[in-house]
């Protein structure tokens, strides 16, 4: 019975190409000429350019960095938006990030870095993200971000924590609370609850650290 | 001419500005949202319709599980978070376009239907390292093994299973990379991922198994993709795979769990023993219940937070099972369209382009659902199929990420006077055959879904049909209306979206004006046709008994609290331990027993498929009414769960022990954490709402 289906099989398939029968013509198509060249090096450009706008942002110790450049470009992340005066999600997700940088250790700074951004530049100043950080005992490695709000509502807005209805998504009170985690140069990027289990959390960051 | 992705025309003006957007979302990032101006702008940018878009509007947004306000008002149920709530509000977001230009122009067509070549056997001497029944310590040219604990053997069927080294059927699976232009004449070469059973090549959709009831078999998946520790892919994709049999009555440890995952080199034997439900206990052993046959499977990889990019990225094929009623063979047993000729595996999927380099493009940077602007068939977008003038049995399947269709047969398309719609008759929900065939003019699916129809061809003979998805969706969370209870499908126009949109928005488009997927050429020979017709009501199988008092009721509710996808509040955790697996589940179902699930949906204008590993079920009620829908009334193991529902399942877990999930099938939110571990297990506990 096998062998009869396969031997049919075969008869019908020499009517419909096969998938793999399409493969040898891998040269063909006279209209495709018309397309840019993609490499790696492009594709990775195209994530940049789409998600990753290189703006400048001030660190929690009142330094001035690039978005791209300075803490994305050839590292492994995690970033996550916040605001100082938030009082339900924001201290839940902070605190569990804290739990989280406890359990990865000393690879934080070295090889992850975590940032959290501010949702409300225009009240949470260097000062007021500084003193954030440290009432949740952040350690190394981890930095609280602020900016101009034009450019955070850009970074926000490329990393893709928006919600589809524009009145919704203006509402703070309901910011996206995930965690978006990615290993830049190899292009792997995807994300998780901000409240999810600590563990399980650190434990997924060591996918993108450590690949496997 | 130029289209944006909703197939509409645009000027060459807006489909720069629409390019431009997709290559840089420059706009988009630019836009911002932070005045009245900004989003008048932003609509200019978008498919338009932002603008006017906002929460409230909804009439879905009142909560079926709160009473209604003074007045008979809904309640408004928009409250943020931080008011304690701790659901999300129900909003008009299914109104609003994604915002992305569409891909390339590719000519439909053009391209016949690829026929998925039937996986083809390994011999079990080229095995290196040889399977074993517990996990293998030795390792071979085929790498090491990655696999949770030794294949099951139910203590009565010592002398049946397992004997890893003594199957009649292996298989070696490979997922790798591979470089392909089968997509489209009109698209440069793809590299993406597939299978190859060391005949076939690489391809994908990966080949069909062949199966039978009563033969079981081993698939050695091994996993020879690109190295992860190289930058060495497209863009997306996780080189990192478990392959899911999906809906197979399938030992956990075989079963392809999403925490289960391993990297190049290493491999899972995967243990498939093609076994009825009930075969270990009383009243069904040895053989099992004939009423719980399955006939379409699919396998896919399902690897935790990554399993929409690597489906999309072409890890996905199907899997039929037969056995003696359901033969293949339209001479004998239930006289169905023989396989492979006249029972064809029809496989979908959407995806998008992009319009500089012509790639495969995927969004990493999506929360909500991803939609696509072309539609493929078996790998190929808009192939058209000869057919000759008889009954075909077709499988449909929806593998996402998050597009719902609604299928008809659509005739005289392009031709004097109005497109027709043809009646067909369906015969299979998911994995399962009805017990007799219910004729329709269209049947819906979400993502992971299948049906399984009967098209008689005879009376069309040199003509051309289409298979045509009318349903409206304009975004990844869903159709802008559901066909469920709530809102019949005969309701033809979404107002609210109508309103937001300022334009007509039918949940279900005319004839001739949805998405002609795939063209029948009714142009093939005369042949003889053995087979049953289906309007003679021919019976196949019985449901099962679903009138067994559960041992318990359990509630999940499906949700989303601040873009964070949940179920009972709770987030997926694979619960790795020391053991380097899952040592820490939600719940235990208690083995060999009946429970109820209701599985309750939050989350406003969110559509969720809902599929459980291991058991299929039944739909019991749907808002509390017993279900009306053809497709909600066969057996199933997803089931759409539209916003504002409460749906109750029937389930009985038989023979096979550990662990499986529960998660939402939109791909994209299972990835986001919308899934939960439990166990089966001898005795089971009492946990109502995991």
């Amino acid at each position: 019975m096998p062998d009869v289906s396969r031997r049919k099989f075969l008869s019908l398939a020499a009517t419909a190409p096969l998938a793999a029968g399409v493969l040898s013509t891998a040269a063909a198509g006279g209209e495709t000429g018309r397309f840019a060249p993609v490499t790696q090096e492009t594709a990775r450009k195209r994530i940049q350019e789409q998600h990753l706008p290189n703006l400048p942002l001030i660190t929690h110790e009142g330094k001035r960095v690039f978005f791209y450049d300075d803490l994305v470009k050839d590292k492994v992340v995690t970033l996550n938006f916040f605001f100082a005066k938030c009082d339900e999600l924001c201290p839940l997700v902070t605190a569990n990030l804290a739990r989280v940088q406890k359990l990865l250790g000393d690879q934080v700074g070295r090889d992850i870095h975590m940032y959290s951004f501010t949702l409300k530049p225009e009240e949470d100043s260097v000062e007021v993200i500084r003193d954030y950080r440290r009432s949740f005992g952040a350690g190394p490695g981890w930095t609280f971000l602020t900016a101009r709000p034009d450019d955070m509502e850009k970074i926000r807005r490329g990393i893709g924590f928006t919600y589809p209805d524009p009145a919704i998504d203006k509402d703070k009170t309901q910011h996206i609370g995930n965690v978006r985690y990615g290993n830049e140069p190899l292009m792997y990027w995807a994300a998780c609850p901000g409240m999810a289990h600590a563990k399980f959390v650190a434990e997924t960051l060591g996918w993108v650290i450590h690949p496997r | 001419m130029y289209y944006n992705v909703f197939g509409e025309k645009v000027s060459r003006r807006r489909y720069k500005e629409m390019c431009e957007a997709a290559k840089n979302r420059r706009e988009l990032i630019a836009a911002g949202l932070t005045s009245r101006r900004d989003l008048f702008r932003m609509g200019l940018l978008t498919a338009g319709g932002m603008l006017v878009a906002k929460s409230g509007l909804s009439a879905r947004a009142q909560n079926i599980f709160q009473s209604p306000g003074a007045g008979g008002n809904p309640v408004n149920t928009n409250n943020p978070p931080s008011s304690g709530k701790t659901t999300s509000p129900g909003t008009n977001q299914n109104c609003v376009p994604s915002n992305q230009a569409a891909s390339p122009h590719t000519n439909p067509f053009v391209t016949p239907l690829p026929i998925l070549p039937i996986a083809a056997t390994t011999a079990l001497s080229t095995f290196s390292p040889q399977p074993t029944d517990a996990p293998n310590t030795a390792s071979g040219t085929d790498g090491t093994e990655h696999r949770a604990f030794a294949h099951q053997g139910p203590t009565n069927y010592s002398g049946q299973f397992p004997h890893a080294n003594a199957l009649s059927k292996y298989y070696k699976f490979h997922q790798r990379q591979f470089t392909t232009t089968q997509m489209s004449p009109d698209l440069p070469a793809q590299t993406i991922w597939g299978f190859d059973d060391g005949t076939h090549g690489t391809i994908s959709p990966g080949p069909t198994y062949q199966a039978h009831y009563g033969v079981p078999q081993l698939t050695r998946n091994i996993n020879s993709l690109p190295n992860i520790n190289q930058v060495n892919n497209t863009g997306f994709g996780f080189p990192s795979v478990t392959t899911h049999l999906h809906n197979g009555h399938t030992p956990s440890e075989s079963d392809g769990n999403p925490c289960d995952f391993y990297p190049k080199g290493q491999f899972c034997d995967q243990y498939y023993p093609n076994v009825l439900a009930g075969f270990s206990t009383s009243p069904f052993a040895p053989t099992g219940d004939i009423n719980e046959s399955l006939a379409t499977l699919w396998y896919h990889d399902h690897r935790v937070d990554f399993t929409a990019q690597n489906t999309y990225k072409g890890l996905v094929g199907f899997y039929c099972l037969f056995n003696n009623l359901d033969t293949g063979d339209e001479g004998t047993g239930f006289h169905l369209p023989s396989f492979p000729q006249f029972d064809i595996p029809l496989l979908f999927n959407d995806k998008v382009f992009d319009p500089d380099t012509g790639q495969l493009v995927f969004d990493l940077f999506n929360l909500d659902g991803i939609l696509g602007d072309k539609f493929l068939v078996n790998g190929v977008i808009q192939p058209f199929f000869q057919v000759s003038p008889r009954r075909y049995r077709f499988r449909l399947l929806d593998t996402g990420p998050s597009r719902f269709y609604e299928f008809f047969l659509t005739g005289n398309v392009g031709g004097g006077g109005t497109p027709t719609t043809n009646p067909y008759f369906l015969i299979g929900t998911d994995g399962n055959l009805l017990p007799n065939p219910i004729q329709v003019n269209s049947v819906r699916i979400g993502p992971a879904e299948r049906v399984e129809v009967i098209i008689d061809f005879s009376n069309f003979a040199g003509q051309t049909l289409y298979l045509e998805n009318r349903l409206n969706q304009i975004n990844g969370q869903g159709p802008v209306a559901v066909d469920s209870q709530l809102f019949p499908q005969n309701d033809p126009v979404n107002t609210e979206c109508s309103v937001a949109l300022a334009k007509t928005t039918p949940a279900v488009k005319p004839a001739g004006a949805g998405d002609l997927i795939l063209q029948f050429q009714v142009t093939g020979p005369k042949v003889k046709d053995n087979s049953v017709n289906p309007a003679t009501n021919p019976t196949f199988y019985t449901f099962p008994d679903t009138t067994a008092t559960p041992r318990i009721t359990r509630t999940f509710k499906f949700d989303r609290l601040n873009g964070q996808w949940s179920v009972n509040g709770q987030f997926m955790d694979c619960g790795i331990g020391p053991s380097g697996f899952s040592e820490t589940f939600r719940f235990t179902v208690q083995q060999n027993s009946v429970e109820h699930w209701l599985l309750t949906n939050l989350t406003g204008d969110w559509t969720h498929p809902v599929h459980i590993h291991l058991e299929e079920h039944r739909i019991l009620t749907r808002n509390r009414a017993a279900p009306t829908i053809p497709a909600d009334t066969g057996r199933k193991d997803v089931t759409q769960l539209h916003p504002n529902e409460r749906v109750q399942l029937f389930f009985r877990f038989r023979d096979w022990l550990h662990k499986y999930p529960i998660h939402c099938h939109n791909v994209v939110h299972e990835d986001h954490a919308m899934m939960a571990l439990w166990h089966v297990e001898a005795t089971g506990d009492n946990v109502l709402v995991p």
